[in-house]
């Protein structure tokens, strides 16, 4: 268990810079996940932490110790691999010891470790199985307890579920989180998927194109995003982004939304008349208005779901906009609606994308 | 069983008519098959042969020996003949001796009765017969069982040294990223294209430098390091998925560790086609060993048998029969391990 401190972390591959500067603290016990779209330097910002690369520029330290040009098997830190790498051939038992055989345990203190956590990921009855043989959530159970058995300061994950079917997927996805329970261990953990990063995270911390975008709890960053780019890939399915015009700024904002004008009650901000904005609402806020809303729109299509429907509309001058509404919808293709979006839930991103303070 | 389904194969599947092509086929590989194994068969079959049997024109396939037999008052065993006799019967005689174009000759049955023959009206009467003492009486006479020691010897140390440096250069190559690797890869692969001859001159001058020269260390080091081995190990230790080793490093293993408990055992299939090969080069090698090696002691087969090549007269039938002896180990390892040639060949990419 340890704390990891990035500083101004940057790494470049020749003349491409893939990470600019990440500075970042994961606190002692605490579960991170980077979460950001493929090639946003997420798992080059992990293996930087591990050791397999080196920072081209900048300073990493756990525990307060200085380990920026320390080698990776000297970090104390352990790692999942995406494709689980477990050693072709060696028994699960050999997978499991090996590293407590490198670090010089005594073969009783190796048994009994890893039979303690060969009991934890019900693994027992696999013990002297090689890889080959067993399904992919077994192995994928195997990685993990390759690092449990170490008991290291860092548990680090390299969007270790990728490679499982959607319902193991969700499975191994609580056992993770009851693991960091049981464990407490601090645990870093990568993936490109939001719900993963939603449901597992103490703290997610969004990358993009070597940026981190913002840092925060996951309700944090689905209620106060800090800019666009975190709005729409926090939430599924994700926010609706409208452009808009500012009429005024005066303690009611008046936008220009597609063909109507809106008012939204809302401290002043200091938008100058004609300023381009985006308007952000997710899905979920939403709501087909009974009577009069505050944009006319024509439903495109509907995804009935069952316990939930999704309803895709346009409105004229606007790009399609996606609806959630609970339960099951008595609406059809091509009906006229009057939508209305819920004023506590609207985001107002300026022109450079960033968020603007909500009331 | 196997053997019998494969051979059995044909095109419109089993159990229907021959098509031409099915026949071409069997034709085609049969050709093949006598191509290959023909002079194989035909110098074992030769070294059964007695050295006159040998130097026989038109030449046979099989080792014929002529009967001798003993015939009583004869201190000698006299040859056996299928003669015409001048009266229209045909006996077999055995002859006492030959005078010009006339053969003396008696029956044996009764030694008593002499007949004189031309010898154009006699054939020998031959039987199959394996001269087995081309096999034991150079076994007997020459320290063979030291050569086969010296050879067995180069063969094993020099395979397991080139397995061991050959890996550890490939492994270099294969995994870590340091300036200069291309160059030092395409160095390698390189010395590929210099022979042996070329080199012959120079490494023997540094070879007696170190006063190797008569040693059987003089074989086994200046070949351990193969452009090919390195090569073909570290086209298979790039197929090796680069997680395995940082989980290994990962995991505190040293780059021994890495290199000797991950990387080595799953390159098996590679080192075991390399070493089928060195087994091979090392077991037949000849330039080199002749170059290196003058002192009777330190002879490898190879060299031993060119011992039987005399400048003036070749004991045949000697020399095939080693030949023979030599070829039986190389055939062995062939048979057992040629599992491992086709999958590993397969999964090296060397087609």
């Amino acid at each position: 268990m340890a704390e990891l401190k990035l500083t101004s972390a940057r790494k470049s591959f020749g003349s491409i810079d893939v990470l600019h500067g990440i500075d970042l603290a994961v606190r002692d016990g605490e579960f991170v996940v980077f979460v950001g779209p493929s090639g946003c330097g997420k798992s080059t910002l992990l293996r930087l932490i591990a050791g397999l690369e080196n920072v081209t520029s900048g300073e990493i330290h756990i525990d307060g110790e200085r380990v920026t040009h320390l080698p990776a098997s000297e970090r104390g830190l352990a790692m999942v691999f995406q494709s689980y790498a477990l050693y072709p051939h060696m028994s699960v038992r050999k997978n499991m010891g090996f590293a407590l055989e490198n670090m010089g345990l005594k073969p009783a203190e190796i048994e009994a470790r890893v039979a303690r956590a060969a009991a934890m990921l019900r693994l027992t009855d696999y013990l002297d199985r090689k890889p080959k043989a067993l399904s992919g959530g077994q192995r994928q159970r195997v990685a993990i307890g390759r690092a449990i058995v170490r008991d290291p300061k860092i548990f680090l994950f390299d969007e270790p579920l990728s490679n499982l079917d959607a319902e193991l997927r969700v499975a191994t996805r609580k056992e993770l989180a009851s693991l960091h329970a049981g464990l407490g261990g601090t645990m870093i953990y990568v993936t490109h998927d939001q719900v993963e990063a939603m449901t597992l995270a103490d703290r997610i911390v969004v990358l993009n194109a070597g940026r981190i975008e913002q840092v925060g709890t996951p309700l944090e960053l689905y209620n106060r995003p800090a800019n666009a780019f975190v709005a729409g890939f926090i939430g599924s399915p994700r926010m609706n982004f409208l452009p808009a015009v500012v009429v005024s700024d005066d303690g009611t904002l008046r936008l220009t939304v597609g063909e109507v004008e809106v008012a939204l009650p809302r401290p002043a901000s200091g938008l100058a008349a004609g300023a381009s904005v985006t308007l952000g609402i997710r899905p979920e806020h939403i709501e087909i208005a009974p009577g009069d809303g505050m944009l006319a729109a024509k439903i495109d299509l509907l995804e009935q779901l069952g316990g939930e429907t999704f309803v895709y509309a346009t409105a004229p001058g606007l790009p399609q906009i996606t609806l959630r509404q609970d339960g099951q919808s008595h609406f059809h293709r091509g009906d006229a609606v009057a939508i209305r979006f819920a004023p506590d839930h609207l985001h107002i991103f300026d022109a450079a994308g960033a968020a603007l303070a909500r009331p | 069983m196997r053997l019998a389904s494969l051979l059995g194969q044909r095109r419109n599947g089993p159990g229907r008519p021959l098509h031409w092509t099915d026949i071409a086929a069997y034709a085609y590989l049969a050709l093949g098959v006598v191509l290959m194994f023909g002079p194989v068969l035909w110098l074992v079959l030769s070294s059964f042969k007695t050295q006159s049997a040998l130097l026989e024109f038109p030449p046979s396939l099989l080792p014929f020996a002529q009967v001798e037999v003993t015939v009583p008052g004869q201190p000698q065993k006299l040859p056996l003949f299928r003669t015409n006799l001048p009266d229209g019967s045909v006996r077999e005689l055995a002859q006492v001796r030959r005078i010009g174009l006339v053969a003396q000759m008696v029956d044996p049955a009764d030694p008593a009765k002499q007949f004189r023959v031309a010898i154009d009206k006699r054939e020998p009467v031959r039987r199959v017969a394996f001269a087995t003492e081309n096999y034991s009486e150079p076994l007997q006479r020459f320290a063979f069982l030291r050569f086969l020691f010296n050879s067995v010897f180069v063969t094993v140390v020099a395979t397991l040294i080139t397995l061991l440096i050959n890996s550890m250069a490939a492994y270099a190559l294969a995994v870590y990223a340091f300036p200069g690797k291309q160059t030092a890869t395409l160095a390698v692969i390189g010395t590929l294209m210099i022979p042996m001859t070329i080199i012959l001159v120079p490494v023997y001058l540094v070879v007696t430098e170190l006063g190797l020269a008569n040693s059987l260390w003089a074989v086994i080091l200046p070949g351990a390091a193969t452009p090919t081995g390195v090569f073909l190990l570290r086209q298979y230790m790039l197929t090796l998925p680069k997680d395995l080793i940082e989980a290994a490093r990962m995991d505190k293993a040293s780059e021994w560790q890495i290199y000797w408990r991950i990387v080595m055992p799953l390159t098996l299939p590679a080192l075991a086609v390399l070493a089928i090969f060195s087994i091979m080069w090392r077991w037949n090698e000849f330039l080199w060993p002749l170059a290196v090696l003058t002192k009777t002691e330190v002879y490898t087969l190879q060299i031993a048998l060119n011992a039987f090549q005399g400048e003036l007269q070749t004991q045949w039938h000697y020399l095939l029969a080693m030949t023979v002896v030599t070829l039986a180990p190389v055939a062995l390892v062939f048979v057992f391990l040629q599992r491992f040639i086709t999958t590993g060949i397969g999964s090296t990419g060397m087609k």
